[in-house]
């Protein structure tokens, strides 16, 4: 039996962390932890992991929130799921479907969605200020150094760099998210999409003026879909 | 509208107000940062938005800390704090209070339903989030070759997205873009 305290190596992919503006490696592993594969352990340790309290809860988003970059979601499914144990992986997943087709940045939803899970409204609190408020702090320093030195020919040099490579960086998440979307073969979300990128991306129409529109349409053709696959 | 009288009310609400609409994350809501911040108020020019989406890729935390960024070019610190929280705070309450409802109810449909409606309306708004930063960029040759160079390298390998955005801005340093 695997104690709930008793560290596992993060499995998967190598992730960066910054820690007081030093970057470092974590112990990488692709074997994941032989509690994983049975999913009656895993309950049993979820529930056996006594609740974080506030201050757990501030400091693991913030960690979770200062490792992120390029999104914070795998970030946090590690640090919930496989470190902290505080919840299931279903759990998690469940959660963060709820925060995905609620407006706002989805991550801030869920933050402030777990942390009230464990303490109520302040806990979802100390999450959320754990998660937005140090690298906050930090672009904050940055927003200041770019307007004391953002004219100066070498940053613009980088930046432009930067630029170009954050957007193809975006470029590639739209086509990552369109590829199922491509698979299934449906003519109507397709053309909802194309109809979408056009209207802000090509006409600049404003953003509330689209999903009034798009919204209701696009429900309705899932819905009508739906339909049609069950009979 | 007195917005252009009081910057901080300026901000906070116009991102309390674009983040209820900003389905699909932050990286969704970027056109209309950039409509409302370039086009309506004034607030950045089109580089200094390209610049700002470009530093809040690079740096750590959630995408949405653009606005971080928006805010302070407009009214400095409190700026930045009211511009962020504006964005942040009211979603997540609200996420905290749908939670609150759904519990118990598990088993509904209609969030899966939402959900698959919502999805190719956020890729159809991040793919005009990549144009719209693009634009506001330099549209030079090797800029362009560039984007697509890294585009191609995130789709197809799994390399970490830093690494990517580094090795932009050291192509940017040594004058390729």
């Amino acid at each position: 039996m695997i104690q709930p305290q008793e560290k596992l190596a993060w499995p998967q992919e190598n992730c960066l962390g910054l820690k007081l503006g030093r970057v470092y490696f974590f112990y990488m592993s692709l074997d994941s932890p032989p509690a994983a594969s049975s999913g009656v352990d895993i309950r049993q340790i979820v529930d056996q992991t006594p609740p974080p309290g506030l201050i757990a809860l501030f400091f693991a988003f913030a960690k979770m929130s200062l490792a992120g970059f390029g999104g914070v979601l795998p970030f946090a499914r590690r640090a919930i799921v496989e470190q902290h144990r505080w919840m299931t992986a279903d759990e998690f997943n469940e959660t963060f479907a709820l925060c995905h087709f609620l407006p706002g940045p989805n991550i801030v939803n869920l933050s402030f969605v777990f942390g009230s899970r464990f303490r109520g409204l302040a806990g979802g609190l100390a999450a959320f200020l754990g998660l937005v408020g140090p690298p906050m702090v930090l672009v904050m320093g940055l927003a200041a150094l770019y307007a004391h030195f953002g004219d100066i020919p070498v940053l613009r040099r980088i930046l432009a760099g930067i630029s170009c490579a954050a957007v193809g960086l975006l470029v590639a998440t739209v086509f990552r998210m369109m590829m199922p979307l491509l698979k299934r073969r449906e003519l109507p979300p397709l053309l909802l999409m194309v109809a979408v990128f056009a209207g802000i991306g090509l006409a600049r129409w404003p953003l509330q003026f689209v999903l009034l529109v798009a919204v209701p349409i696009s429900l309705g053709v899932t819905i009508l879909m739906q339909k049609r696959a069950l009979s | 509208m007195n917005s252009d009288g009081n910057p901080i009310f300026g901000l906070v609400s116009t991102f309390g107000l674009m983040s209820l609409f900003a389905v699909g994350g932050a990286n969704a809501a970027i056109p209309e940062m950039h409509r409302i911040a370039v086009d309506v108020h004034h607030w950045l020019t089109d580089k200094q938005f390209a610049d700002v989406f470009a530093i809040s890729q690079l740096s750590p935390g959630p995408n949405v800390l653009i606005v971080t960024l928006i805010g302070y070019e407009v009214a400095g610190f409190a700026g930045a704090f009211a511009a962020t929280i504006a964005m942040c705070l009211p979603t997540a309450v609200l996420a905290y209070i749908v939670s609150g409802l759904l519990k118990g109810s598990s088993g509904a449909r209609w969030p899966s339903l939402l959900r698959t409606a919502l999805v190719p309306l956020s890729i159809g708004l991040m793919g005009a989030s990549a144009l719209v930063v693009s634009q506001a960029a330099d549209r030079t040759w090797p800029a362009i070759v560039l984007t697509l160079a890294a585009a191609a390298l995130a789709f197809a390998t799994k390399v970490n997205p830093l690494w990517i955005l580094l090795a932009g801005g050291c192509l940017g340093l040594a004058g390729v873009v």
